[in-house]
């Protein structure tokens, strides 16, 4: 079987026509299968919902319990068939409960990886290399100056600024959903204890981590009362929130941001953060590439992000690639970056 | 390195000037001699690598980078330096070098020949980590940029002793790189350096914009005018010291000494016992250039005898701060401005001359001055007048931005309505928005109205509204030319821009015939449709007029 009669694309993403399924589809459809809890990936209003029980839960967290017509749990590593596909759920290491998907029909697998790394990460099972013929790769950070620095020397940088400001409440920007966590594991990792806050709209997801038995330390809730005397703490919120009202009512705030864009100063500088961490739970470059090395694919499809450097690369390699361009996921690099409301992309100009 | 580099990236990031000097302060405190006084320098504009060019930096990573990726990359980060820090590819084995200090970098650079240059700043690369990289390529290239005056960290030295920066400013000029002495005296635990310097920054004065509403309340007998140049703003010192040496420097108005890119210029003004307040302008045959000439002898380490001929340059002087060692600084405007008018008759130097004042006496007359400068008074010099300033007769000379006593009154310019055509990413802050634009306005072409360009523009709106203009180049691409987009511009789908500009030219090298000077973005006109944008033939009326004037000016 050729690979694009396994695996197409129409507008609503990815679509199987033999096993009638679409993964990560952008629009409502009769069958979908998710990689992951993040908004650009998984949506409501699907017929039926193929995921793992972590992403399952995570809908229901975030969409109410009838996000779908009904819901089925993949198990990790368990072989699923569909009208002759034959569909596996892999670990992708990028948040809790995220996966690859090995799609498999008359000899020919394709691997769609969803978004993944492969850094350390206390929070999610680690990337499971799967071998394929055709490796479909993210390219969120497909540029050769994106190479995550290591995680503990950017946890350092935010200790000490605690360090020298404590007069100055720290507010860290990250996503609600994998990024917050992995970031509170992080400084417990570096042996700061005392308590961390959160905003409200953190802490549904930081709770569904909790109650996963994911080690996280004393947490916090922000109250309103309490905002003007967190000098010297550390406050973790939506990066929305960071330029918000909300943010003025600390003591002379520093804003952090913990994502992979931090990596470039003028995107830093864009968002107005002083405090740039280069924590990232997508792949860098470098991963990007070891990765398509070892999965050992003749053929890489390219989807969201830097496509043109990544499918560059892969034909230096000798290897066929093209990109994807596919629309709905990281076409706006902040979409790519992780989490965000489905609402807060704004509206295009009158 | 490291330590240095750290700090850089932190300040790059940090807005807030007292934050600022706590992590300067904390950094002078903590790090040892001679680290902490080669940081000093750098941040004082005290260091200069001659050797170090973009050129170099551009070799050393095409030799180890594949030119595409390295052409993305470019491309999205929008800087070299930075380009090359963040992509340098880890050397094939780990080094077991220490990573350099910034005192070794200093020191070895100052006695390395051109030709081992590449190897060594290659082998420094290798041992440092991106942030290092980047540290160490905009520190050897002269571009730190990272929002600190000199003035700025010679107030976090001071602090270290609790004294205030004036005191670093008047022993500055006799210390050197890596001011273990300055240091010493600092901490408590050596004598104050005994040169004191004769000719010392003094903090500049600065306007306010004026705005329409202040006319109201403004009474314009109160307040003298001038006309305000398209220069750069200068402070020239010259006085003599303790033994007899004449000490002359020009600074640039954040306190960086600037005095080694103009020594024709220092040479010129020695002696005259003064500091004097002005704007440095390119002056040919008595008549004063544009900008772009200036910018011929800005950030020259090296200048020859061929630019200086080219290039001659004069400060037009608009205060007197001191003179023969008297602080006049706390005298009202109006006598400083007396005094000054003496002063400058009185030294009689071909580089130094009286900015003059504009008379008027109501709103009105200044309007009608600053609107027709060769009219009023500017004559041949009426095309590097970019608008008048204000001063009020009663005011101090006081550092910083005070309210109330100085206001800056710019030029209108010419508007027009065009066509959003074409959107680039841009460089720098702006990097990986597309935030460069060509615009065109319509003629009549063969096959009905088209639209043409006429120009570029590239700033002019706020960040939100860069935001805006993005969303709309992404969603409205209807071409792509590497990293150009083509957006869409018909008569009823499109994006009308309001262009401000200054001046208009005939142009072979345009399409449309015409050249705009210092075109930007001055409102986003989301309600407008492109059928509405202007013609052609309004720039070419513009032309005639702009032709009329000029002919009236030469």
């Amino acid at each position: 079987m050729r690979p694009t009669d396994l695996l197409c694309i129409t507008p609503a993403g990815l679509h199987c026509p033999q096993g009638d399924f679409h993964i990560d589809p952008v629009r409502p459809v009769p069958r979908a299968l998710i990689t992951h809890g993040h908004s650009d990936h998984a949506r409501a209003g699907h017929g039926a919902v193929l995921a793992t029980e972590e992403t399952l839960a995570i809908m229901a967290l975030r969409y109410g319990e009838g996000f779908a017509g009904a819901t089925q749990t993949a198990p990790l590593g368990r072989p699923i068939t569909l009208g002759g596909v034959t569909v596996a759920f892999r670990p992708a290491g990028h948040v809790l409960g995220s996966a690859q998907i090995a799609v498999e029909a008359g000899g020919c697998r394709i691997v769609a990886s969803g978004d993944y790394k492969r850094s350390a990460d206390p929070t999610c099972r680690p990337f499971e290399p799967v071998p394929c013929d055709v490796f479909i790769t993210e390219a969120t950070f497909g540029l050769p100056v994106f190479r995550h620095p290591d995680v503990r020397g950017e946890i350092g940088k935010l200790l000490a600024s605690v360090r020298l400001f404590p007069d100055r409440a720290h507010l860290v920007g990250a996503y609600a959903l994998g990024k917050a966590q992995r970031l509170i594991a992080l400084v417990r990792e570096a042996g700061y204890e005392e308590p961390v806050y959160i905003h409200g709209a953190l802490e549904k997801l930081t709770d569904y981590y909790l109650s996963r038995r994911i080690r996280l330390g004393e947490i916090r809730k922000v109250s309103a009362a309490q905002r003007s005397e967190l000098a010297g703490a550390i406050v973790l919120c939506p990066p929305s929130s960071l330029q918000d009202v909300w943010s003025r009512r600390f003591p002379d705030p520093v804003t952090a941001f913990a994502s992979g864009w931090m990596r470039v100063r003028a995107r830093a500088r864009q968002k107005g953060v002083e405090l740039p961490l280069v924590v990232s739970d997508h792949s860098d470059w470098d991963d990007l590439c070891r990765t398509i090395t070892e999965v050992g694919a003749s053929e890489v499809w390219v989807t969201h992000g830097q496509e043109d450097a990544l499918v560059h690369w892969c034909r230096l390699q000798g290897l066929r690639a093209k990109p994807l361009h596919m629309i709905g996921y990281g076409d706006d690099e902040e979409a790519a970056a992780g989490d965000v409301d489905p609402g807060a992309a704004g509206a295009p100009p009158a | 390195m490291n330590r240095f580099a750290a700090l850089l990236d932190r300040l790059a990031y940090e807005p807030r000037r007292n934050a600022k000097l706590r992590l300067l302060a904390d950094f002078f405190r903590t790090s040892p001699d001679p680290e902490r006084g080669y940081a000093l320098a750098a941040m004082t504009g005290s260091l200069a690598f001659s050797a170090a060019k973009p050129g170099l930096i551009r070799a050393l990573i095409a030799e180890r980078t594949d030119p595409v990726l390295f052409g993305l990359s470019y491309d999205h980060v929008g800087d070299l330096s930075e380009t090359a820090a963040l992509m340098w590819p880890a050397p094939p084995q780990a080094l077991d070098d220490p990573t350099p200090s910034l005192s070794e970098v200093v020191e070895t650079l100052a006695s390395l020949g051109r030709a081992d240059l590449p190897k060594r700043l290659a082998n420094w690369l290798d041992l440092l980590d991106e942030t290092g990289r980047w540290a160490l390529l905009k520190l050897i290239t002269g571009g730190l940029r990272i929002g600190v005056s000199a003035r700025l960290a010679k107030t976090a030295v001071a602090s270290l002793g609790g004294m205030d920066a004036d005191e670093i400013e008047h022993v500055w000029h006799g210390l050197e790189p890596p001011y273990v002495p300055l240091f010493a005296w600092v901490e408590g635990r050596g004598p104050r350096p005994s040169a004191i310097d004769p000719a010392p920054f003094r903090p500049v004065m600065l306007a306010h914009a004026v705005e329409n509403r202040d006319f109201e309340t403004l009474d314009p007998a109160r307040f003298s005018a001038e006309w305000k140049w398209d220069g750069i703003r200068v402070q020239v010192v010259s006085a003599t010291d303790e033994e007899g040496h004449v000490r002359t420097r020009l600074y640039s108005r954040t306190g960086e000494e600037i005095s080694k890119s103009f020594p024709d210029l220092c040479e010129a003004l020695s002696g005259i016992e003064a500091a004097v307040d002005g704007e440095l302008l390119v002056v040919k045959d008595g008549r004063v250039q544009s900008f772009n000439l200036l910018q011929q002898r800005l950030n020259r380490a090296n200048v020859t005898a061929k630019t200086i001929l080219e290039f001659p340059v004069a400060v037009r002087a608009y205060d007197l701060l001191t003179e023969n060692g008297e602080d006049l600084r706390p005298l009202p405007f109006a006598e400083r401005r007396a005094r000054l008018e003496r002063f400058v008759a009185r030294i009689d130097r071909e580089r130094l001359e009286l900015s003059p004042v504009v008379p008027f006496a109501t709103w009105e007359e200044l309007a009608a001055a600053r609107a027709a400068p060769f009219e009023a008074g500017a004559s041949l010099d009426a095309d590097a007048v970019e608008g008048v300033m204000l001063k009020r007769r009663d005011s101090a000379y006081l550092p910083g931005r005070p309210k109330g006593l100085w206001y800056k009154w710019k030029r209108d310019p010419h508007r027009v309505d065009a066509v959003l055509m074409y959107a680039q990413r841009g460089h720098g802050k702006r990097s990986s928005f597309y935030s460069d634009y060509t615009f065109g306005v319509w003629r009549a072409g063969p096959a009905g109205a088209e639209l043409v360009p006429v120009g570029k523009a590239y700033f002019g709106f706020t960040d939100e509204e860069l935001v805006r203009i993005d969303r709309f180049v992404r969603k409205h691409t209807i071409n792509r030319f590497g990293p150009v987009r083509e957006v869409v511009h018909e008569p009823h789908a499109g994006l009308v821009v309001e262009v401000a500009f200054e001046g208009l030219a005939r142009s072979t090298r345009h399409k449309s015939g015409v050249a705009m000077r210092f075109p930007r973005i001055s409102r986003l006109r989301w309600d407008k449709p492109p059928v509405e944008a202007d013609r052609m033939e309004t720039l070419e009326a513009l032309l005639r007029d702009e032709r009329t004037e000029a002919a009236r000016g030469a």
